[in-house]
């Protein structure tokens, strides 16, 4: 297929970024879209222009590096996806794909497609952990009675890679499915109990800090993630950040 | 609790609860309101006490404009919040295929129902404030009898302040569409009760504005 792509360009964290349009031809459907974005890349480096600068690693839905916002849904049109995962057989001849950066004032642009979420990994290291006596006596985990039920929704909120989709998709750029799954995944869990309290208040304070929007409930982040992190989350996590706040 | 209500989710809790308290409010105005309905008799007692009672003049009206005052600076300041996490705007941004037109516009439609509130204001608060408080005059009695029933029907003679007040009721339908279900998620509501709200929600929604729709309606053919 041949498609046309509007592409954001920007040349650095200084440079103002401005919509550039490619032809790319002979696109096969069975194709993945970061794919299609190294055939460009060759066009590009063949015709000696510099090549679209975008983030990706596992190419396989699990690390979470693959950042696009294409035609204005963070990862694509298809559901339950990361961008790597997301195939050309979604699209038509002729069509006119726009790709974005996820914007955010929280996730700066580097470069073209590829983004600063170091945001992110504050607001982990503000909490998102449990600690752990390494000295030689750690208990194993496993030792300790959970629920299948409390180990199930853990396990479901754990699933979040942290790909940034739920920010780039809400409107007001909350980051609060991301916590929200981070202190549901340990709040569930015994392990996770003892700091639960430090943890959701240490790890809200660094979210609004960031300068991340606030959440108006619009649920968009749930349909857009695509580890299918539920909004019961956050409710989980308001519900955590009140008792927390109670307690002082 | 220290740094509660300045942080993300306090703010949340804050809306929520003056969410809750209007929606309380709408309540009972559309059952007051739904007496006229039946018996010119029966709304003008109503009224007369509404409008006399000291615990609700003094100590429920006030609360209830500062609720109103509350939610919707919170609002305002919560959108201008909001905008300023994104500084540059999405080329092409599909909201419609991942959330409804409701919740992603309560800003609008609030704007709206501010604009409704300050019509009905004029139209019925500040006349009635004139009448008791400035003129001095609390006997609710017009040439002999109750005044408030007549006052409601004179209101709605007019075709375009009719209209008007459907046009702010579809908007408040608007905004109870989304509202309705937020402010239970924001207070941490999200369990196996939540799909029986949603459905409790869609109903107060839509009943609630549709039956004001009816009172104004009502009063217009009825005159």
């Amino acid at each position: 297929m041949n498609l046309t792509l509007k592409i954001w360009r920007q040349k650095d964290s200084k440079t103002k970024g401005q919509m550039v349009d490619y032809k790319v031809t002979d696109i096969s459907e069975h194709m993945s879209f970061l794919e299609m974005m190294d055939v460009l890349n060759e066009q590009l480096v063949n015709s000696g222009d510099e090549p679209v600068a975008f983030d990706h690693d596992c190419r396989e839905g699990i690390c979470g590096m693959c950042s696009m916002y294409i035609n204005g849904e963070a990862h694509g049109p298809d559901r339950g996806i990361t961008t790597c995962q997301l195939h050309m057989r979604m699209f038509n001849d002729g069509d006119t794909i726009t790709i974005e950066p996820f914007r955010a004032k929280a996730f700066p642009v580097i470069k073209d497609l590829v983004v600063d979420r170091m945001s992110f990994e504050r607001i982990q290291q503000a909490g998102g952990y449990i600690s752990v006596n390494t000295s030689g006596n750690t208990q194993d985990a496993n030792a300790l009675p959970i629920s299948k039920h409390a180990a199930d929704e853990a396990m479901d909120a754990a699933a979040c890679i942290g790909c940034g989709a739920c920010v780039a998709t809400c409107k007001n750029s909350s980051a609060m499915l991301f916590v929200g799954a981070k202190v549901a995944q340990y709040a569930l869990l015994p392990q996770g109990q003892v700091e639960a309290a430090d943890r959701v208040k240490n790890m809200v304070a660094q979210m609004d800090l960031e300068g991340f929007g606030n959440c108006t409930n619009t649920g968009a982040c749930e349909v857009e993630c695509p580890k299918g992190i539920s909004l019961e989350n956050i409710a989980r996590m308001n519900r955590e950040f009140l008792k927390a706040s109670i307690k002082g | 609790m220290s740094g509660f209500f300045t942080s993300s989710i306090g703010r949340k809790y804050a809306m929520a609860l003056s969410a809750f308290f209007l929606m309380f409010f709408l309540i009972m105005h559309v059952a007051l309101n739904a007496v006229s309905l039946f018996s010119e008799d029966a709304f003008n007692q109503a009224s007369h006490f509404m409008g006399t009672n000291p615990l609700i003049q003094f100590l429920m009206q006030p609360v209830l404009m500062l609720g109103v005052v509350f939610h919707f600076v919170m609002g305002f300041i919560l959108e201008i919040k909001n905008r300023s996490a994104r500084v540059v705007k999405y080329a092409k941004n599909n909201g419609a295929a991942n959330s409804t037109w409701m919740s992603r516009n309560m800003i609008y439609s609030g704007l709206f129902i501010l604009i409704f509130l300050v019509i009905h204001f004029l139209d019925f608060w500040i006349p009635e404030i004139n009448t008791k408080y400035i003129v001095g005059d609390m006997s609710g009695l017009h040439d002999g009898s109750f005044r408030y029933f007549h006052e409601l029907q004179h209101k709605f003679i007019p075709i375009w302040r009719v209209a008007l007040y459907c046009i702010g009721f579809i908007f408040l339908a608007l905004h109870l569409l989304h509202g309705f279900d937020s402010a239970f998620q924001s207070l941490g509501a999200n369990n196996k009760y939540t799909k029986g709200l949603k459905g409790f929600g869609k109903a107060y929604a839509i009943l609630i504005p549709l039956m004001f729709i009816i009172i104004a309606l009502f009063h217009h053919f009825n005159h």
